[in-house]
């Protein structure tokens, strides 16, 4: 039988070992860039096509998109099992996947997944420009159309600020009688709206449609901008604020009219996009997958996974560096917390509602949690009753922070819901406990060694490198574990200590 | 700057550290299992009875709601008494009744307790305030100490009780932790409660600390510590030794009072004493530990490790801790 010390030493060593040569291995066969450096943003669009069949034939048809504005396709990948499948040529430069099915007997997701980062910011090409013949209205929606475009007419120079003033009248809260009698009589939707009228003001338009780009979000739907011809160039205007100019996180799908999604035998289908972003340079995507035949590595690495899953796990990854950070600074520096994890739980939090903004609303909850406990402790409640209802009382408080600040238009505020409730709520629970115990000191001691450590292991979480790293080398969180193995014999002083026997020498 | 200390220097000194407490005597020497037995004073008093160790007379047991209005009432024949969480730790819960105003209780501070705060605390006790992670628990009820009046001179409104550290059945340090004023009647050293050194040769008192200072007499009572001299030094020993048979710990602190007509008695046992008994000793633990080692290998039975301890650590044997810095230096 080895001696344990050794037999761990032995075990982190290997482990150490293992992770940073993997690691290496990785950086210098693969050439995966070890640093996140001259990186580009490359998105991971996956589009999900999920619908319900009716009986009879199934027959999907998704528009591919175009990769205007300097976009450039990296990867694409279908998923169709059990569906006939095929890529037309729909014309003009397009084309279309195409599934079909002879019969279908349950709920069905389709899957269209694509990398695509933007090499450059190119506007966007020529278009045809065609002026729509105006749609054919009821009378009174006619006359109220006509005016309508003879008062915007009146007030604009010329047709981008004719543009920007029917955005301004369709969005406000108290538009005018015509264009609220409008908006409320129009059968279609507020952007077909707003090409009839650009139909009618004889200006050339139609609807850009694409993605809006937010890392992260699983179900994104498909938004529109407005593109319109003022006389010698193309006009791209977003239909809710009025702004000019194709966004930098708009992933245009679609140029022109028509459907972008078409089902024949299915209901309720719907189109919803699963979003992650990476920081990579764009070579090492092109050549993983070049290479991703011959080293099998790859198919195992997080890449592989399907784009939801990436981006929970781009989170969970670093849950052990901010472990670590835990580690290193109970046992190599001494600091009280309350609760071993709770700062990584409130570091997570922080990542989501930016450290200023998070801080003040841990400390604004606690505070106020901790006011109401002090009232509960004298109702002589029993435990589990007493901590269920500090957890109402954390959450009507988050409510009514939301609340008060969405009125107050602090925006930021609403980001409270990404605290977790239950961990809230014990640590007030633990800290009232500690007041009445130990008094207000050690509360403050406890709480703010909480909070210095979720600080830092907030920081050290932000750093783009240890995401980078522990999202391309997961292989190096076993050096982190042979690291904490070894800690978890470390038999020193702390830091603390130091401090604390500091008397000792200087004494008699 | 604060100014720190280096590790090299402790170190030298020979001061144990919490890592090195955790790693190496307390997960080494402390089987997980044997927890139970001193984490719950019940249990303690229970095995210490079955050996014969004396402990404070227990009153009664209180383990359900129901049954806290009439173990409450019984108390009305009694004149003084203790209630204490049997799962409670650090001292924390403990209600110390110490005379009657007609159907009150009286408090060591004067302050009058009424039967329904006796009620409220038993609750609380029950619904685990006072309890390690906050668990459910059971309210026990003891008979107050008849404090030797040597010590009582040496507590302010608190209880005065001895620590000694005992390492595979030697006692290696020990201590008085007496409860001031700014520590709030409790006996917490970081809460500003006066440690006082204990010479294991001889019980009598090697140094005085509060807050890390030196300090030669009660903030409170103003009593000396320079003659205090502990009487019963070798029960004390003995029952302290005789704990570590009792629970199957290897690094156990004994917390031993001192009754005046029943001499020594154990009021609890801790399975992960503090460190601050050093600075109360102005000593090292680690040179101890490692003597106190090497007669645990060679002594017979308890009685040998004591006489071979009182031998060794003796304060006289010993080079001061200044005189060793100094000697660093």
């Amino acid at each position: 039988m080895m001696h344990p010390r050794v037999q761990i030493g032995l075990v982190a060593t290997l482990l150490i070992a293992f992770g940073i040569g993997l690691t290496l291995y990785k950086a210098t066969r693969l050439g995966l860039p070890l640093l996140p450096g001259e990186s580009r943003e490359v998105w991971t669009i996956e589009s999900k096509i999920s619908f319900k069949p009716s009986s009879g034939p199934v027959d999907i048809e998704l528009k591919l998109p175009q990769s205007l504005g300097g976009w450039v396709t990296l990867e694409e990948h279908f998923a169709s099992s059990g569906f006939g499948f095929s890529v037309e040529d729909v014309g003009s430069g397009r084309s279309a996947a195409r599934w079909t099915r002879q019969s279908l007997d349950h709920p069905t997701t389709l899957y269209y997944k694509i990398q695509a980062y933007r090499a450059n910011e190119d506007a966007l090409p020529e278009y045809p420009t065609r002026v729509d013949s105006p749609p054919r209205l009821k009378a009174d929606q006619l006359a109220a159309m006509e005016r309508l475009v003879e008062v915007l007419k009146e007030r604009s120079t010329g047709p981008e600020s004719l543009v920007k003033l029917m955005i301004q009248q369709l969005n406000r809260d108290d538009p005018d009688p015509d264009a609220e009698f409008l908006m409320g009589s129009y059968s279609g939707t507020r952007d077909s709206l707003m090409l009839d009228v650009m139909s009618f003001a004889e200006i050339p338009a139609h609807l850009v449609r694409g993605v809006q780009l937010q890392d992260g979000r699983r179900r994104q739907q498909l938004s529109s901008l407005l593109e319109i011809y003022d006389g010698d160039r193309w006009l791209v205007f977003n239909p809710d604020t009025g702004s000019m100019g194709l966004p930098d996180d708009f992933y245009v799908w679609q140029r022109g009219p028509g459907a972008v999604l078409r089902v024949v035998g299915a209901r309720d289908s719907r189109l919803e996009f699963a979003l992650v972003n990476n920081r990579l340079p764009a070579k090492t995507v092109v050549s993983m997958e070049q290479q991703s035949e011959n080293f099998a590595l790859l198919d195992f690495s997080i890449y592989a996974l399907p784009v939801e899953q990436q981006g929970i796990f781009k989170g969970l990854l670093l849950i052990p560096v901010a472990a670590f950070v835990v580690v290193v600074l109970r046992l190599l520096v001494g600091i009280k917390t309350s609760g071993t994890f709770m700062p990584v739980l409130i570091a997570l939090a922080f990542l989501q509602t930016t450290l200023w903004v998070g801080l003040a609303i841990f400390l604004v909850i606690v505070s106020v949690g901790l006011w109401i406990r002090s009232w509960l402790s004298h109702l002589n409640l029993l435990l589990v009753a007493r901590v269920s209802a500090v957890v109402i009382v954390v959450i009507l408080l988050m409510a009514a922070m939301a609340v008060l600040s969405y009125r107050l238009g602090l925006d930021q505020a609403l980001t409270v819901t990404f605290f977790p409730i239950i961990i809230l709520a014990w640590t007030v629970e633990r800290m009232s406990i500690l007041w009445e115990e130990e008094g207000g000191r050690e509360v403050l001691m406890q709480g703010g060694g909480s909070l210095i450590v979720a600080v830092l292991a907030y920081l050290v979480m932000s750093i783009g490198v240890v995401a980078h790293l522990t999202f391309n080398f997961p292989e190096l969180l076993l050096s982190l574990l042979g690291l904490v193995l070894l800690l978890g014999k470390y038999t020193g002083y702390r830091l603390s200590e130091l401090y604390r026997f500091r008397e000792l020498v200087n004494q008699k | 700057m604060i100014k720190l200390i280096s590790p090299r220097t402790l170190r030298k000194l020979g001061i144990l550290g919490m890592n090195r407490r955790n790693v190496g005597y307390i997960g080494r020497y402390n089987p997980r299992k044997n927890f139970r037995l001193v984490d719950n004073k019940l249990f303690t008093k229970t095995a210490a009875l079955d050996l014969g160790i004396p402990t404070p007379e227990l009153y009664g047991v209180i383990d359900h709601q129901f049954q806290v209005k009439r173990m409450v009432a019984e108390l009305l024949d009694r004149e003084s008494f203790v209630m204490k969480p049997v799962q409670g730790s650090g001292g924390k819960g403990i209600l110390v009744i110490v005379g009657r105003q007609g159907n009150d209780f009286l408090k060591p501070s004067g302050a009058v307790v009424g039967i329904d705060g006796l009620q409220r605390h038993a609750s609380n006790i029950l619904a685990g305030l006072h309890s390690l992670g906050g668990r459910n628990d059971q309210a026990m009820i003891e008979a107050l100490l008849d404090f030797d009046p040597m010590m009582a001179q040496y507590s302010h409104e608190g209880v005065p009780d001895i620590r000694v550290i005992v390492f595979r059945g030697v006692p290696v340090m020990a201590m008085i932790r007496c409860a001031t004023h700014a520590s709030d009647g409790k006996a917490n050293l970081h809460q500003g409660a006066v440690g006082v050194g204990i010479d294991i040769g001889s019980g009598a008192s090697v140094a005085a600390v509060q807050n890390g200072k030196l300090v030669t007499r009660h903030p409170d009572t103003g009593a000396s510590f320079e003659k205090l001299k502990l009487p019963h030094w070798q029960k004390i020993l003995e029952l302290a030794s005789g704990c570590a048979d009792m629970c199957g710990l290897g690094y156990l602190g004994a917390d031993i009072v001192l009754d005046r007509q029943h001499g020594p008695m154990l009021l609890e046992l801790n399975a992960r004493p503090g460190l601050s008994i050093q600075v109360a000793n102005q000593e090292g633990l680690i040179k101890r530990l490692q003597i106190a080692n090497e007669i645990a290998d060679q002594a017979a039975d308890a009685a040998e490790r004591i006489s071979m301890a009182r031998h060794e650590f003796n304060v006289a044997n010993m080079v001061p801790l200044a005189e060793q810095a100094a000697a660093l230096s």
